[in-house]
């Protein structure tokens, strides 16, 4: 226990220790999962719309989580564990704002104004 | 930090101690900036996923008006979004030198990932610009409003990244890397990453989905 306050004298703070290779690591990644999707859609390689919208979106997803993890530094002990707790309800709030907004508007659309729809 | 929490509780518990009725040791965040300024982001987010979700719902109002597919130059926007992640690891290299206590270095990985986001911001208004001159300005369709509603959201929350960045170079060089201006430099990269992980939102849901057939 000494030796954590010790260190809080020098550090005053909090802060976590971030090394060159998670950095490294996180970029490697991230242009990766961003070069492939660029090319997926630059260079017409699906037939279907569709698959590539699922595609790219899949990629979006990984490299969110890859930006947590090695930039933002998401664990789930950070802050006693309270970031976490505080993403995980932000998730669910926008998830519920995404797909309640796009389901119920598809909806109206669908059901009232059927002269909106191409 | 809650197991040393346990381990003091079961202390208590077990060995006949001396009562205590202050929480010895030191086992919370000794500020709550970190923690706070995280529930600030956490709020941005929701932001941001309301300003999705009018784009998500608008996405194909063009009104008779220009598409995203006809206007979006992706070139552009690989050129924009490969700034914003090199960027990223440039704010890494200014944290690397914050830890190995190089005031210097610090300065300079900051600034130059500053120029790196100012020149996001100047391409981003290139783009702009060029958009309202042919004609598909904020209020030509719901579609163009919501874009420029959630891609400029982003670049003001740039923008002021950056004010806040010159800010920080003027704090660091007047008082070096004193425990406030750690504090500042680390919540600046989580702002800083924040919204690049934004962007990876935008550029994949509007820009990519948006010129797909």
């Amino acid at each position: 226990m000494s030796e954590h306050t010790h260190e809080h004298d020098h550090h005053d703070d909090d802060i976590p220790h971030v090394s060159l290779k998670e950095y490294a690591t996180g970029f490697v990644l991230a242009v990766i999962l961003t070069v492939i999707p660029f090319w997926l859609v630059m260079g017409n390689v699906f037939e279907s719309s569709a698959t590539t919208v699922m595609v790219i979106l899949a990629f979006a997803l990984v490299q969110i989580v890859v930006h947590m993890v090695y930039f933002l530094h998401m664990n789930f002990h950070s802050e006693g564990g309270w970031n976490m707790l505080a993403l995980i309800f932000t998730l669910i709030l926008v998830f519920i704002t995404l797909a309640g907004s796009l389901w119920v508007m598809y909806n109206l659309n669908v059901n009232m104004m059927p002269g909106m729809m191409e | 930090m809650s197991d040393n929490t346990m381990t003091a509780v079961v202390n208590d518990n077990d060995q006949k101690a001396p009562l205590e009725f202050l929480v010895k040791g030191d086992h919370h965040p000794q500020n709550g900036t970190l923690l706070g300024f995280w529930i600030y982001l956490m709020s941005d987010c929701l932001i941001f996923a309301c300003l999705f979700a009018t784009y998500g719902v608008l996405g194909r109002s063009y009104a008779g008006g220009p598409t995203g597919m006809e206007l979006f130059d992706l070139n552009l926007i690989a050129i924009n979004t490969s700034l914003l992640l090199v960027s990223s690891i440039t704010y890494g290299f200014a944290m690397l030198q914050m830890q190995a206590n190089r005031v210097k270095g610090t300065m300079l990985w900051l600034a130059v990932t500053g120029l790196l986001g100012a020149g996001f911001l100047g391409l981003e208004l290139y783009e702009f610009h060029h958009l309202i001159h042919v004609g598909a300005g904020p209020q030509t369709s719901g579609f163009w409003t919501a874009f420029f509603a959630l891609v400029g959201t982003h670049g003001l929350h740039v923008f002021f990244g950056i004010v806040w960045l010159v800010t920080l170079l003027f704090q660091l060089k007047k008082h070096g890397l004193i425990a406030e201006n750690r504090r500042r430099v680390f919540c600046l990269s989580m702002f800083w990453h924040f919204l690049d992980v934004v962007w990876v939102g935008v550029f994949t849901y509007v820009y990519l989905m948006g010129v797909l057939p």
